[in-house]
């Protein structure tokens, strides 16, 4: 085992974390509304040094075959070299798919935007929610900052105008149609049997393996992710099911009050 | 002459620049003119593979420009396109002339542009941003490099068009310049003008990048100065 | 060293030929940087305009003026002027101690990370005692992941670097923590004559060993404390009574 590994998980058995924060602790939320004013919505979320700019963009298109009036969503990410230096050029890898999907399934599984109501003329023209992910610094737990940064993004978007044949990109007053519920993800790293919210760089590369919950407000789950190899018993999921339903709650009120 | 967003014919959009915003790249820097975003981060000089790309005597400079799909209004689809194929390209002879490449051989310097948002000029943002982030990493360079485009508008030239501008203009005429030695690293130009047009559009652009040299100055002393004392 | 090389008159060449004595003679005379000014310059700034003075490392001339290559800060060195850089990666060189991770093991020695962009070969020969690679495993001498703290011994003009443990003051390093510093702060951790680590080690009673490129071993008692006190020289190595104030930080934590 490498060198600064055996360090941390010298730590960690003891329930430390190097930077001096507790085990079910979150490094610094920080969010900012529409850096990106052009897109019809976007976020930029900072979680200790992990920042990560989340764009919505429409388009009006046809509907998935078997949801003919229902809008279209999609999920993308590139990890660009720009944010770390383990990232190439390319498309996107296995990693990088990965964290869209999980932010996609949050979203998806926990219907917070209205599907429905984004049907223009049912079988035809429906509107397309594409939801960008561009991560500018990797320092642990992009797939937090990444969905936190996509709600947020889509609770403050503002839709453009469809004039029958093209999208008109003018800002209209028209937000999405959102349930209000906001699907929060939380992701621990496990350690020795323990486990550690927001994992930072450091941990992520010494840990064992990853449960990410994403959860809505009612304290219901809508997507679970494992990551990473490695192994867990049932009692580290019961744990992390409360933690993620608790942190959801708190971080649910750090998205409120940004908006 | 009235452009449409109150600047007289040799101003530049509002101009944001900062230096050393990432974490992990060696040297980084965000440069904004107007509504163009663009980030730029600098790895190196770092080991170079494969080993056929290396050179023996010298570092290679690689250089590459990509677009957020969030940063224009028809949202882009993300991978290369040979627009930003061919950006990266200009971009990495716009900054290889200023580097001092033999001080380390065998390695790579490699430089990542993003763009944000877009509202024209966004390679000549990039080049600004890739410029900074170099110096940031302590990279051995003759001068800065700054960039800026200039055009035609309604009959007069124009500096710094906007993505309105760009749409009417007679002539698009993006450059980089290091202002040291008075050199030209980079010029292109989409357009149909007479060649005293085209000296006097020139003339604009060198203008406004010597503004841009002084910002890029001050962003640098913004982050670094305090290393220093009088 | 002039990359821009122009016809060259004989008053150039003589130029050339007083610059390389004199390089020389204030290269041996390193301990004594006289600080005129530390001002910070950047790439392409312009630090005097004169001939006069002679262009030291990180700078250059051109025409009349003397130039920094990169963002630094400016030193005279007699008529030498140097900038020493604020930023940039660790480039090797002849004797210096660094601190390495092990990265592959081969038939004929160790290819070593010393965070720089040039790997390092550790051979069998730059070893202490005699290995017969036929009977040992050599992994076992220094394996994947191990952390070593070895002495340049030779670096080739295309920047091959080798290094060896022979050095009684070369060793594995076994426990305790790691910590990475921009390799420009070393001199600041170290101090004038060694005073700021010897302070350091003293008050948080614990070994620690600083390679020149920027990786530093720290174990005992309080080396949290003592590595929080390094990263926090690494942050405002700038500042006029830098001992005092890092002093300070260790007493407080007692």
């Amino acid at each position: 085992m490498n060198f600064q590994k055996k360090y941390i998980m010298s730590h960690i058995s003891k329930g430390m974390r190097l930077d001096g924060r507790k085990i079910d602790e979150h490094r610094k939320i920080h969010i900012e509304i529409n850096p990106i004013e052009q897109a019809e919505g976007s976020a930029k979320v900072k979680i200790g040094d992990t920042v990560v700019i989340v764009g919505v963009k429409m388009g009006v298109g046809e509907p998935f075959p078997d949801r003919l009036n229902e809008g279209v969503l999609m999920v993308n990410t590139e990890f660009s070299p720009l944010a770390s230096p383990e990232f190439e050029l390319g498309p996107p890898r296995e990693k990088a798919i990965e964290l869209a999907r999980i932010v996609d399934r949050g979203i998806r599984e926990s219907k917070c935007i209205d599907n429905e109501k984004l049907c223009i003329t049912e079988g035809e023209k429906v509107w397309m929610v594409m939801i960008d992910v561009q991560p500018i610094s990797h320092d642990g737990n992009l797939i937090d900052a990444a969905g936190i940064a996509a709600i947020a993004a889509l609770m403050s978007a503002r839709m453009p105008k469809f004039d029958g044949n093209k999208v008109v990109y003018e800002k209209t007053d028209q937000k999405l149609p959102m349930t209000h519920d906001m699907p929060v993800p939380v992701t621990c790293a496990i350690m020795e049997g323990k486990l550690l919210v927001d994992p930072d760089l450091e941990e992520e590369e010494a840990m064992e393996g990853r449960l990410t919950i994403t959860t809505t407000a009612d304290g219901k789950i809508c997507a679970v992710q494992k990551g990473s190899v490695g192994s867990f018993a049932m009692e580290t999921i019961e744990e992390a099911i409360e933690l993620s339903i608790k942190k959801g709650k708190e971080i649910r009120e750090l998205i409120k009050k940004s908006l | 002459m009235e452009r449409s967003d109150g600047r007289k014919n040799d101003e530049l959009r509002p101009v944001k620049m900062k230096v050393g915003i990432l974490k992990h790249a060696d040297g980084s820097a965000m440069v904004s003119i107007g509504k163009t975003i663009a980030v730029a981060a600098a790895y190196g000089p770092r080991e170079l593979n494969p080993r056929h790309m290396q050179e023996s005597d010298r570092a290679i400079l690689q250089c590459n420009y990509t677009m957020a799909p969030f940063s224009t209004n028809e949202r882009v689809r993300p991978g290369p396109s040979r627009r930003s194929v061919e950006i990266s390209k200009v971009t990495r002879e716009a900054l290889e002339p200023a580097l001092f490449l033999k001080d380390f051989p065998r390695t790579t310097i490699d430089v990542y542009i993003v763009i944000l948002q877009a509202n024209a000029g966004t390679r000549t943002a990039g080049i600004n941003a890739a410029s900074l982030a170099l110096a940031d990493a302590g990279i051995q360079m003759r001068d800065l490099v700054t960039s800026i485009a200039a055009g035609k508008v309604n009959g007069h030239c124009a500096l710094d068009l906007t993505g309105e501008e760009e749409e009417v203009t007679e002539c698009d005429l993006p450059i980089a310049y290091m202002p040291r030695e008075n050199k030209f690293t980079l010029m292109q130009m989409d357009g149909h003008i007479t060649k005293d047009d085209m000296k006097h559009v020139i003339k604009l652009a060198v203008k406004g990048c010597e503004t841009l040299y002084e910002h890029q100055k001050k962003a640098l002393l913004e982050k670094w100065s305090k290393e220093g004392f009088e | 060293m002039n990359e821009n090389v122009m016809e060259k008159s004989e008053f150039d060449k003589e130029l050339e030929k007083m610059e390389i004595e004199e390089k020389e003679k204030a290269l041996k005379n390193e301990e004594s940087h006289e600080t005129r000014e530390r001002k910070v310059v950047l790439p392409g700034g312009r630090i005097v305009e004169s001939i006069e003075y002679l262009p030291g490392r990180n700078c250059f001339r051109d025409g009349n003026s003397i130039y920094s290559k990169r963002l630094g800060v400016v030193y005279y060195r007699g008529r030498v002027i140097d900038v020493v850089p604020l930023s940039g990666k660790y480039m090797p060189e002849i004797d210096d101690m660094v601190i390495g991770t092990v990265e592959e093991v081969q038939y004929s020695g160790w290819i070593v990370n010393i965070n720089s962009p040039y790997k390092a070969f550790m051979p069998l020969s730059g070893v202490r005692g005699f290995i017969d690679p036929a009977r040992t495993d050599i992994s076992k001498i220094y394996g994947i992941g191990d952390l070593i703290y070895a002495k340049v011994m030779d670096v080739t003009p295309m920047k091959d670097i080798k290094i060896s443990m022979k050095d009684p003051s070369t060793r594995k390093f076994e426990n305790g923590r790691m910590v990475r510093i921009s390799p420009v702060k070393v001199p600041r951790v170290i101090g004038k004559q060694g005073s700021m680590i010897t302070m350091i080690k003293d008050k948080t009673g614990c070994r620690i060993s600083v390679g020149q490129n920027g990786v530093i071993w720290i174990q005992g008692e309080k080396e949290n404390l003592a590595a929080r006190v390094i990263m926090e020289i690494e942050e405002n190595s700038q500042i006029s009574g830098l001992t005092d104030h890092i002093s300070k930080l260790l007493d407080g934590s007692k």
